[in-house]
């Protein structure tokens, strides 16, 4: 019995391996088991080469590992790009018509398990089902549930055909890879971008626009779905920079408001966050990273564009930047921006990376009545004549009132204003409207989620990630477990509160900053708040995901002194 | 009753003899017309002398950045259906930094009205062209004469069926001010080009040269779109005022998951319809 497999499904785009990859993963999530799934695609819709790899554990998996115990080689390029990558005990299963002459490889005959090609990928999940020792019953309850919507007929073609591949796998009598039984409670299947779906949905957004970017789109495309069902309206925009002005539109106007995209959309949105700041308007903007510069390598991940967003636009005005390290963390920080948004009156930013955003992890179901009262805007004041959107206060935060919902009148300008919200050049009030926006920092620095630690008390090697590096930073720690090797993520990355974090850099040998880019840019933020004695970096930007084996050997190399 | 003076009165940054001070007297005249309370409405605009007009207008304003306008007003009016939202802005920022935003604003045919305060040059920033500026026309940017081409947004709108298409001259207020009542009351998208001298910078499109071209479109069905095409090409000599086109095509909002118009404010989704959501990820 094992406690752990790493699956991988290779084959080209448009062969559907990312539905057998899904079906396979809600049935194993509903069978009771740990998953960690890391998506590889090209940015092509037909050929190529693609994967989907489910790492399967009785225990917590939450890292991509390189070593695969089943392959699955949807063509001939998968058997020779990755069987070197196969463990000594592992499997390679292959369509029977890819004419590959080799010993120790296992033929699925796809076609003849299957009525048409639309049915292969079930023969893939019943003959992985079988293979690993799952009920029947559970890939079957997942076909219900995602062809449930077509046709009776269509769900009962596939649960046919999932049949005939699960008794044909048993027939082969292949054993070795049955999963030991696993205690965790089903929960939910989700992906770093899900998670943020139904934190917006549950912080009550009501408006989202987009222009379509790998790997964000996912965002607003669920959002959409449920829009009939929560009043959500969700706009394809014909450019990012329309994106954030209607964003920022509906937020003046009381909607909860967001736009998705990733870097090279970003900078386009960069005038309209710099409207945001000054016209005190509430807006949470997803950033999901992936490699630039420029269009880069539009399908991968990378952590490089922390110094974009923490820059972007012109002009001085706060914002907050959070960097969620896992799906779970992606919903409770996207309600807390929208919360954090509305107070500070200005952008909130949540920075993903494609790993995460396509990553399908099993979470634990929310709590939704833990969740607070997201703040709002008001539709009432009590001397509607006198109301002033930019009131000067002591906190720099004025009462925000919706349009049109009342007597008063809403006045927000791009220029520099009077209280009023009516353009001025009086130097007076600019310095006196600077100082009320750059008050609102106050709201922001009362509210800093502080990173946080894992590991043994007194570590010898810290290692400091933030954002989607948590997973495989967290396995390299207890891989590393002779080591005394501590651990310190960070999801939010701005601002930064240094009590939350000096002490830890005090006492390690080594500081090791771990990070998807090549800068190491979140070590030289750092290091304008503290001095970090013999600090070192981790770092990866070949467009792949962290993971522990990765970290684990360039930790041995720096501690050997070499590099 | 709502009168002139509930809009309230400001001093401008406007240069005197320019366009935009009538064209600001026929937006109000034409609010009181329809009845519509200040704080009914949203004046959005952009950047440029055109853009400062609702901050003379006691009104809602969402002055925004150089041409973005649209999309703000389309954030404004999906998120509020039924808050009556009006773009001012001019011809550079609509036309030209804006020009993609002006494309889509058509084809989505939401409801909300376009007002283009249309000099044929850039007047904020003292005298460049500006994509109506005719070919030839010699500025201080442009000192061999202008080498491009002018846009023609009337053209353009006819062309793409926006719902309302019209050209009105600040130097006929009643008539302009009646064309900004027909425009807001059409549904769907509505444009109203509006063509203004501007004295300082553009000394070739004079309030004479439009007085003497200008005349008022008479017996044109504004529903026969190929002689409303025929129309918008008249340029020159004699320029056509009024309405060109009105189209029926169905308005963006109709299919908004909030048809009943109210605002995305109170649309609070419960605990339980999130829950089942969340569920549906098991």
């Amino acid at each position: 019995m094992r406690k752990e497999l790493n699956i991988l499904i290779g084959g080209e785009a448009g062969q559907g391996l990312v539905t057998v990859g899904e079906l396979l993963t809600k049935a194993l999530i509903r069978s009771g088991y740990n998953v960690h799934v890391t998506q590889s695609y090209m940015s092509r819709i037909r050929g190529g080469h693609n994967t989907y790899s489910v790492r399967v554990g009785v225990n917590k998996v939450a890292s991509p590992v390189s070593a695969i115990d089943i392959l699955v080689a949807l063509n001939k390029e998968t058997v020779e790009l990755h069987q070197h990558n196969v463990t000594s005990n592992g499997l390679i299963l292959k369509d029977q018509n890819i004419g590959l002459k080799k010993e120790g490889l296992v033929n699925i005959p796809f076609k003849d398990l299957a009525p048409s090609s639309l049915f292969e990928n079930v023969v893939g999940l019943g003959f992985l089902s079988a293979l690993i020792g799952l009920d029947k019953s559970m890939p079957e309850g997942c076909i219900k549930s995602v062809f449930g919507q077509k046709k009776p007929d269509v769900v009962q073609k596939n649960i046919e055909v999932l049949n005939s591949a699960y008794t044909f796998a048993q027939g082969q009598k292949i054993d070795g890879f049955r999963l030991d039984k696993s205690r965790e409670e089903p929960g939910l299947m989700l992906t770093g971008n899900d998670g943020v779906v139904l934190g917006a949905m549950a912080a009550g957004v009501g408006f989202c626009a987009y222009y379509p970017m790998t790997p964000s789109t996912g965002i607003p495309m669920s959002l959409n779905a449920r829009g009939d069902e929560l009043g959500i309206v969700v706009e394809q925009a014909e450019d990012e920079i329309a994106a954030i002005n209607m964003a920022i539109g509906a937020s003046y106007a009381g909607a909860r408001s967001m736009v998705a995209t990733s870097g090279g959309g970003f900078a386009l949105m960069c005038e309209g966050i710099s409207l945001a700041g000054m016209t005190e308007t509430p807006v949470v903007v997803v950033v999901g990273q992936r490699p630039g510069p420029a269009t880069g390598l539009p399908t991968r991940t990378e952590q490089g564009d922390l110094n974009l967003v923490l820059y972007a636009g012109h002009g001085e005005f706060p914002r907050a930047i959070f960097g969620p390290g896992n799906p779970e963390q992606c919903f409770d920080l996207t309600i807390k921006a929208f919360d954090l948004a509305e107070r500070s009156q200005g952008p909130v930013f949540i920075l993903t990376d494609q790993y995460l955003a396509d990553s399908y992890r099993n979470i634990v179901p929310f709590d939704l009545s833990e969740i607070k009262e997201v703040a709002r805007p008001h539709d009432q004041c009590s001397d509607p004549e006198k109301y002033e959107r930019y009131a000067l206060t002591d906190s720099g935060v004025s009462p925000r009132l919706v349009p049109t919902l009342g007597p008063y009148l809403v006045v927000l300008d791009s220029d520099e204003h009077y209280p009023d919200g009516h353009i001025t050049e009086d130097l007076e009030i600019r310095t006196k409207m600077v100082d009320k926006r750059l008050k609102k920092q106050a709201v922001l620095d009362a509210d800093i989620v502080p990173p946080e630690y894992f590991g043994p008390d007194k570590p010898e090697k810290l290692l400091v990630c933030w954002g989607s590096t948590l997973g495989p930073a967290m396995e390299a720690i207890q891989n590393a477990d002779q080591q005394n090797v501590g651990l310190l993520h960070f999801s939010q990355v701005w601002p930064l509160n240094k009590e939350h974090f000096k002490d830890y850099f005090s006492s390690p040998e080594k500081v090791v900053f771990v990070e998807s880019n090549a800068w190491g840019q979140f070590r030289t933020l750092i290091e304008r708040e503290v001095r970090v004695e013999n600090a070192f970096s981790i770092l990866r930007y070949d467009g792949l995901p962290m993971d522990a084996g990765y970290i684990l050997d360039r930790l041995d190399m720096l501690l050997q002194g070499r590099k | 009753m709502v009168s002139i003076d509930d809009f309230g009165k400001f001093e401008t940054a406007w240069c005197p003899g320019c366009g935009n001070h009538s064209i600001l007297k026929s937006v109000k005249k034409a609010l009181v017309e329809m009845e519509l309370s200040p704080h009914e409405c949203i004046f959005v605009s952009g950047i440029g002398q055109a853009a400062k007009a609702p901050h003379y207008l006691k009104t809602n304003v969402f002055n925004g950045l150089h041409g973005r306008a649209l999309p703000a007003a389309t954030g404004i009016k999906l998120g509020n259906p039924g808050a009556t939202v009006i773009v001012q802005s001019g011809d550079g920022c609509n036309y030209g930094e804006g020009g993609n935003h002006f494309l889509a604003a058509i084809r989505r045919n939401i409801n909300l009205t376009l007002l283009v305060h249309d000099n044929q040059i850039y007047g904020l920033t003292k005298g460049q062209a500006s994509p109506t500026t005719f070919m030839g026309h010699k500025t201080k940017a442009q000192p061999r004469g202008n080498p491009s081409g002018p846009f023609n947004p009337v053209a353009v709108a006819v062309a793409m069926q926006a719902n309302f298409v019209a050209r009105g001259f600040a130097g006929m207020m009643d008539h302009l001010s009646d064309l900004i009542v027909q425009a807001v009351r059409h549904p769907g998208f509505s444009l109203v080009d509006i063509l203004q001298p501007c004295v300082t910078f553009n000394k070739v499109n004079t309030f004479t040269w439009y007085k003497e071209r200008c005349y008022e479109l008479k017996d044109h069905d504004p529903g026969n779109w190929s002689q409303a095409m025929e129309l918008s090409r008249e340029w020159g000599e004699k320029i056509p005022l009024g309405v060109m086109f009105r189209g029926n095509r169905p308005v963006f909002e109709e299919k908004l998951p909030h048809p009943t118009g109210e605002p995305l404010y109170y649309n609070i989704p419960s605990k339980e319809k999130i829950k089942k959501v969340v569920q549906s990820y098991a």
